[in-house]
């Protein structure tokens, strides 16, 4: 599909920076805050989606050169593997743990390892549903 | 971690490996890289030789997923350490032999990484002591049989014969799940030690019974036993170095293996003496019986291996009696049988394994593996004539080679079977050793075909391809280390019985490893060697007049044949569920929906009718606001008026309203996670809809029936009635304890202050992993939907 909108284009410009930083925040806040891994990734999404919608495809394949199949399976095999490191460590398969550390300009912060887990998540459903509207919107 | 447990995972690694070690080598043959990895597996693993043959066994644990019960735990006795040798060293001369077999034009880091992921599975299988890891890495070695089959899988026989294997294997895979499973509602156990510890408690369970014949049905299928060996002849269509790996030293032998551990479980009841040892004496004479009519060396091979399959599973069978007499000179007499089975499954990896290098020399230096057009390769190819008839000679069970050790110890163990006080045997006792000596002589008849055929007689250069010459040397490495441990495993037999085969007859038949005989050649002029005298003169006679009773075998009509049925039948499944299929797959999507709704309000509906779930009560809500009526009011009048909108356009916008007005719902009852998931949500599904809509065709309402309409609206209704009541009832009743107070421990529990996100992730993650994958599957489902339909597949993914 191919449309040529000058205002589209550039409020999505604006938009999109606007709806990635959101989508991080979203991301990292999900511990406490609303939010997660699934629909930080969500956001992300949407956001690749209205660049694809404003832009034609083929300006935004070659402006960002991802396989979002690719990205997809990365988040699988980081949501897999992620699971079993606590193995090598005698703790069961997909065993989470957290601690609280002092950090230079953060102040004490609280890390944990389903942050990990999470962020395979949302790969998963950025890659997923980036590809699914990509491969339709590219059916003639 | 345990240097066993990372034994078995090596395997995987290098497999993963390999694809990023190709590209960097250059014109090495990856083959020499592989070859490291069982080398290494095997000395760490003969390392162990001395601890286990003073009778220690090792184990350890990593916990997997210790709430079900399911724990990777490693266990190395007697039992598994033989197989892991076998695995691995065999493994080591396969890879050897394969880096002169394949050519370079095959995809070599597909077949060492297939051969890898095998060899891992298989490691896991013999090491495995929890039932559902061992039954993870079975069908592992199963799938990674169907890869190695299918390896030239331009060839259309290479595709059936890896489909055939596949279908058999994991049919008695699941068949074996089922047994453990039921082994686990007796024992509450997945240990293999723990349930052999109390199943004597449970033998007049009623589970008993069922769980053994599962075992066994596995056990069966891979072993390919009689009526389940049609696949193996089919697998030969995999390239010889496989055969010779998985077909006929390891894989086969995964099955052999798990009667044996199960043994101790199951043995000593009459079902599991007379089933194992009729299926293992029928399998020895029917595939001994077919080996003398192929004329493909490779079937042939197929053919004795099935049989020899037979002839040990048959020895385990019979040494189960040992287990009734428990640790004494009766139990001795009979756990003879299980050390002969251990012993020649040891004996007859050597002999197949070289016998199989041999076959693949011939094919690849003469082009053809046809006995009719073989012949006189004596004076061409001398080492692997020499090669060939120490193999042979060892099966038949002549003497100076391994075979004639363990071919007598078998004749001694079917004669003491037949005197057998116990298990009603008998009155049929005498079978044991008449069809244990017919088919020996035709095992003769067929291993005098191997040798005589090939390499005796006279040259028929004119029907081959090349001109026979001996191959690289690097071919006849292998050969040559198996035959010296054919001839040096005769002349030394008790190194071998004292240090491997003693502590695993205490893995078989605990307690009783002290009964291991010592293995002498000579024990003067005993029925035995009247046996095996027998056997080479009327063997000898029947080989002279092969040509006037080969008739016997057109006496069996080609319908008849296993193979047959495993071919109706697939076809006839093919065809009904065809039928069944495009009975209900219309592709017309309102169709979906009505059974789908129909059946989710049979189904959710009638149970909550039936479980007297249904309740409804008002009394502790609070009131209704104004605007809450209002906000709701809007949604249905979006709803309805998406009914008579007469465009899609309307129609999606609509149901953009509805989905919004959902979350504004969510944002007044205060649940800001669902809130925003909804708005994202319905986001990005109206784009979607928006894209589908380019490409689908005008609205036509009209064409619908009247009675249609009407039937669709009442499953509509009938559907919006369940959910609601539903609803109500999740929110009026309750049936059980809430457990949500525990996930209000989240802070402490799991450190996030977010109860949602700590249930998504940490306490019910698998949920959340399993989804991701779900997720995952379904876009590369729509993925290669779009793209097969259109056919567009871009090029330059396939260039990478």
């Amino acid at each position: 599909m191919k449309i040529n909108d000058v205002i589209l284009k550039t409020v999505s410009k604006a938009a999109v920076l606007i709806i990635f930083t959101f989508g991080i925040y979203l991301f990292l806040s999900g511990h406490n805050e609303p939010g997660g891994g699934f629909i930080g990734g969500l956001v992300l999404a949407s956001a690749f989606v209205l660049l694809f919608l404003s832009h034609d495809s083929e300006t935004i394949s070659d402006a960002i050169p991802l396989d979002f199949k690719k990205i997809s399976a990365l988040g699988v095999l980081i949501a897999f593997a992620s699971s079993t490191v606590p193995m090598f460590f005698g703790q069961p398969f997909m065993s989470q743990s957290f601690g609280y550390f002092d950090l230079p300009i953060f102040g004490k912060t609280e890390l944990a390892t389903v942050t990990v887990f999470e962020a395979g998540v949302a790969l998963t459903v950025i890659g997923v549903v980036v590809n699914i509207i990509f491969s339709i919107s590219e059916d003639e | 971690m345990h240097l066993l447990i990372l034994a078995i995972l090596i395997p995987f690694f290098a497999a993963a490996l390999i694809p990023f070690l190709y590209r960097r080598i250059g014109k090495l043959n990856i083959g020499w890289f592989v070859l490291i990895v069982p080398l290494a597996l095997f000395i760490i693993l003969a390392m162990r030789i001395p601890d286990i043959s003073a009778g220690d066994t090792i184990a350890a644990t990593l916990e997997w997923i210790p709430s079900l019960g399911i724990n990777f735990s490693i266990y190395l006795d007697g039992l598994s350490l033989i197989l892991a040798l076998l695995i691995t060293g065999m493994g080591s001369l396969v890879i050897l032999y394969s880096i002169y077999y394949l050519s370079p034009y095959d995809s070599l880091p597909h077949f060492y990484a297939y051969l890898l992921l095998f060899m891992g599975a298989m490691l896991g299988v013999v090491l495995s002591d929890n039932l559902l890891v061992l039954y993870v890495f079975w069908e592992l070695t199963s799938i990674s049989s169907f890869l190695l089959i299918a390896f030239w899988f331009h060839r259309k026989n290479s595709r059936y014969g890896a489909q055939k294997s596949l279908l058999i294997t994991v049919f008695g895979g699941f068949g074996m799940l089922a047994g453990f499973i039921m082994l686990h509602t007796m024992t509450d156990t997945f240990s293999v030690r723990e349930i052999a510890a109390s199943i004597s408690q449970y033998t007049d369970h009623a589970l008993f019974y069922p769980a053994m014949f599962l075992v066994l049905l596995g056990a069966f299928t891979k072993s390919a036993q009689f009526p389940f060996h049609i696949w193996l002849p089919d697998a030969m269509e995999a390239p010889t170095p496989v055969s010779a790996y998985l077909h006929s030293a390891t894989m086969v032998k995964a099955g052999i293996y798990l009667v044996a551990r199960f043994t101790p479980i199951f043995g000593g009841t009459s079902a599991w003496f007379w089933t194992v040892t009729l299926v293992g004496l029928v399998t020895l004479f029917w595939g001994s019986f077919c080996a003398v009519r192929q004329t493909d060396l490779k079937a042939l091979l197929a053919y004795s291996t099935i049989s020899q399959l037979g002839l040990i599973m048959s020895l385990f069978g019979m040494g189960s009696a040992a287990l009734y007499f428990g640790d004494g000179s009766d139990g001795a007499l009979y756990g003879l049988a299980t050390f002969a089975a251990l012993f020649h499954l040891v004996n007859h990896s050597t002999f197949k394994g070289a016998l199989f290098m041999v076959v693949g020399i011939v094919d690849h230096q003469v082009g053809t593996r046809d006995i009719r057009r073989l012949g006189g390769l004596i004076s061409f190819l001398p080492i692997t004539f020499t090669f060939a008839m120490i193999g042979s000679f060892s099966m038949a069970g002549l003497p100076f080679f391994n075979g004639f050790l363990s071919k007598e110890m078998f004749f001694t163990a079917s004669l003491n079977s037949a005197s057998l006080p116990i298990f009603s045997a008998g009155t049929w006792g005498w079978l044991i050793p008449v069809i244990a000596w017919t088919a020996s002589v035709l095992t003769f008849v067929y291993c005098m075909i191997i040798v005589f055929r090939t390499f005796l007689g006279q040259p028929q250069l004119k029907k081959l391809d090349k001109k026979p010459v001996e191959p690289p040397i690097g071919m006849l490495i292998s050969p040559a280390i198996l035959s010296l441990l054919i001839v040096g495993i005769f002349f030394a037999p008790n190194l071998l019985g004292d240090h491997l085969l003693r502590p695993a007859l205490g893995g078989v038949l605990p307690g009783m490893a002290g009964a291991a005989p010592h293995i002498t050649a000579w024990h003067g002029f005993q029925p035995e060697l009247w046996m095996t005298l027998g056997i080479i003169v009327i063997g000898g006679i029947l080989y002279a007049t092969l040509r006037y009773w080969k008739k016997v075998y057109s006496l069996i009509p080609d319908t008849w044949t296993f193979n047959n049925l495993y071919n109706r039948f697939l076809a006839g499944l093919e065809n009904n569920s065809n039928t069944l299929t495009s009975f209900y797959m219309t592709g017309y999507l309102p169709h979906y929906f009505a059974y789908i709704f129909t059946f989710f309000v049979l189904v959710a509906g009638g149970t909550l009718v039936f479980t007297g779930a249904l309740s409804i009560d008002f009394s502790n809500d609070a009131p209704v606001k104004p605007y809450e009526f209002l906000l709701v009011l809007v949604m249905m009048i979006a709803a309805v008026a998406i009914l008579f909108v007469r465009s899609r356009l309307t129609s999606i916008l609509l149901n953009g309203v509805l989905g919004f007005s959902i979350a504004i719902l969510f944002v007044l009852f205060r649940a800001p996670d669902l809130a925003l998931t909804q708005l994202v949500i319905e986001t990005v599904t109206t784009v979607l809809f928006l894209l589908c809509f380019y490409f689908l065709p005008e609205l036509k309402k009209d064409r619908i029936p009247r009675n249609a309409k009407i039937r669709n609206a009442a499953i509509a209704i009938a559907g919006g009635t369940t959910v609601v009541l539903i609803a109500l009832s999740v929110h009026s009743g309750k049936l059980f304890e809430s457990i949500s107070s525990y996930f209000e421990n989240s802070y402490e529990l799991a450190g996030g202050k977010n109860i949602v996100n700590a249930i998504l992730g940490d306490f019910r993650g698998f949920d959340t992993m399993l989804e991701s994958l779900v997720l995952f599957i379904a876009g590369i489902g729509v993925y290669t939907l779009i793209r097969i339909k259109s056919g567009k597949e871009p090029k330059k993914n396939e260039d990478k």
